[in-house]
């Protein structure tokens, strides 16, 4: 088509047409596959809870990973040496033998000797306050602290205290931290099981959404393919869509849950002296997420965002192919 | 530009609808396609738009054999030929220009690059001060200048009309009827699908393609 033609048959001029350029600027161009529909909002809600709860998911197992890697730490970087009260012996003279012998031994840093009265405010926990333990031969404690380089030889000590001081036995506190260790990685591998899951059950509302959007779009799709659109095209036009829908969900589901653990920081701040506040604490660390689990957050919403309209894609190829 | 040669189309188990067709339609001409309701004109149209694939028979457009056509070969044929559906399809969310402005846009091309080119086929077609309406708010006869518009905007080499003058007036059937002779002579094949005599009377030198009873007549 030659524009003279059609010039002639409506009697315009290209100066008419230069005045329309200039003329209101048409609004922005729509997406071809409209996105207000009762699928896309539920679709919008469903990423936004699901996007909420993996990001609770994520988050938790951060905190539970820190707080056990602390605890870790802590309990790694101390041993306890128990010196038992036994018949024909001087506990006083074996506990001195035993702090000796432990603090000579390469990697302790520190050696703190409990005192006969802290020993059995140790056992107050288990048998109640004022009670009078002085007749009892209450053992008693010593901690060793290690030094960070883990340059301890554990198993030497052990045998330089059972050679030295046969009442003392050394508890390297390698039955806590597996303990620990098991729980800790329990918790983080439900957490990421829970993760994994809420990303499914995404995976499955995004194709079910974008299926529905094909069906319900049918006539679009036929309009646009008979204009010239390529299969690739209408793709790129429905993963437009969903990627817009997919932000929109994880700016409520992630701006959600990025709220949530700054308001649980600032509660577990203001309790931090209370005695609830130290249990916490001590379960969960500082209940700080931090910098790194923020981002977390904003990697994990992005990632969902992204995967939605990557999904949305592929589902529409492959139905476009089947249809044809 | 386009051949038929012993095409022919059945729906499932169903009787044949168009039986043997042998024409072709060459460059730069114009021919009417009528015939009762039901012959199978919409059909025939479909597939010459690649839309349905024929029972039996061989269909060449620019040179290709449609049998061998990929999507992507049919996507890049379809570019080459413009369209005005009997029932307009319009996209409903979209405004006059967008629609008008479609076969562009599936192209890739800037929205700027071709807003002169829309706004001056707006003009022409009388739409101008309607082109942010949505099709929704569009007389008949409106949504018929639109889809026109639209089949003419990426200048297509061969224009397929179903029943385009069947919802506007009089004065109007002329017109467009002109616009469809112009680009005719401007080297644009047409064929225009059409119950209307009087349409047809107008251009008596263009070629009748008649659709009876499943098959194809010929009045060059």
């Amino acid at each position: 088509m030659t524009q003279s033609p059609l010039r002639k048959t409506f009697g315009s001029t290209v100066s008419a047409a230069r005045e329309a350029e200039d003329e209101n600027a048409p609004p922005r161009e729509q997406p071809l596959a409209p996105t207000d529909s009762v699928a896309g909002r539920s679709l919008v809600i469903v990423i936004a809870i699901m996007t909420f709860l993996a990001a609770l998911a994520a988050g938790a197992a951060l905190l539970v990973a820190d707080a056990s890697a602390d605890w870790r730490g802590d309990v790694a970087r101390e041993a306890s040496v128990q010196v038992r009260s036994m018949p024909g012996r001087d506990l006083e003279a074996d506990v001195a033998e035993a702090a000796r012998i432990a603090k000579a031994a390469p990697g302790v840093r520190d050696v703190r000797v409990y005192t006969k009265a802290e020993s059995e405010a140790l056992l107050a926990p288990w048998l109640g306050d004022g009670l009078d333990l002085s007749e009892l031969p209450t053992p008693r404690m010593i901690v060793v602290m290690l030094s960070a380089d883990k340059s301890a030889n554990l198993a030497k000590l052990k045998q330089d205290l059972a050679a030295g001081a046969p009442a003392a036995a050394l508890d390297d506190h390698r039955l806590w931290l597996d303990r620990l260790s098991a729980m800790a990685n329990t918790v983080v591998a439900v957490a990421a099981l829970i993760f994994a899951l809420m990303v499914a059950v995404m995976a499955v509302a995004v194709a079910s959404a974008t299926r529905a959007a094909v069906a319900t779009n049918r006539e679009i799709v036929e309009v646009l393919h008979l204009v010239g659109a390529s299969d690739d095209f209408i793709a790129r036009e429905f993963e437009r869509r969903f990627l817009a829908l997919g932000f929109r969900g994880v700016l409520i589901g992630g701006g959600a849950a990025a709220a949530f653990f700054a308001l649980a920081e600032f509660f577990a701040r203001s309790f931090t002296a209370t005695p609830g506040g130290e249990q916490i604490e001590a379960m969960f660390g500082s209940v700080s997420l931090g910098p790194r689990g923020f981002a977390v957050i904003l990697i994990l919403c992005a990632a969902v965002a992204l995967l939605t309209g990557r999904m949305s894609r592929m589902i529409v190829l492959n139905r476009l192919r089947e249809l044809s | 530009m386009l051949s038929f040669e012993d095409v022919s189309l059945r729906y499932g188990m169903g009787p044949e609808t168009l039986c043997d067709l042998n024409f072709s339609i060459e460059p730069d001409s114009f021919q009417f396609l009528t015939g009762p309701s039901g012959a199978g004109k919409t059909s025939l149209l479909k597939l010459i738009l690649l839309s349905l694939k024929p029972t039996r028979g061989r269909i060449s457009l620019f040179g290709e054999d449609s049998a061998t056509l990929g999507k992507s070969a049919i996507t890049q044929i379809r570019r080459r030929i413009g369209v005005v559906f009997q029932d307009f399809r319009l996209l409903d969310h979209l405004t006059l220009y967008e629609n008008v402005a479609l076969p562009l846009r599936v192209l890739g091309r800037d929205e700027a690059s071709y807003r002169a080119e829309v706004f001056e086929l707006l003009r022409w077609v009388g739409l101008f001060d309607r082109k942010f309406s949505l099709p929704s708010v569009l007389s008949g006869g409106e949504k018929q200048r639109a889809a026109i518009a639209r089949a003419l905007i990426a200048r297509p080499e061969l224009l397929i009309a179903d029943e385009p003058t069947g919802n506007v007036d009089p004065t109007l059937a002329r017109r467009l009827l002109r616009l469809f002779v112009e680009l005719h002579k401007s080297g644009t094949a047409v064929v225009i699908a059409t119950h209307d005599l009087t349409l047809m009377e107008q251009y008596d030198s263009a070629r009748r393609l008649v659709l009876a009873d499943g098959r194809l007549h010929v009045f060059e």
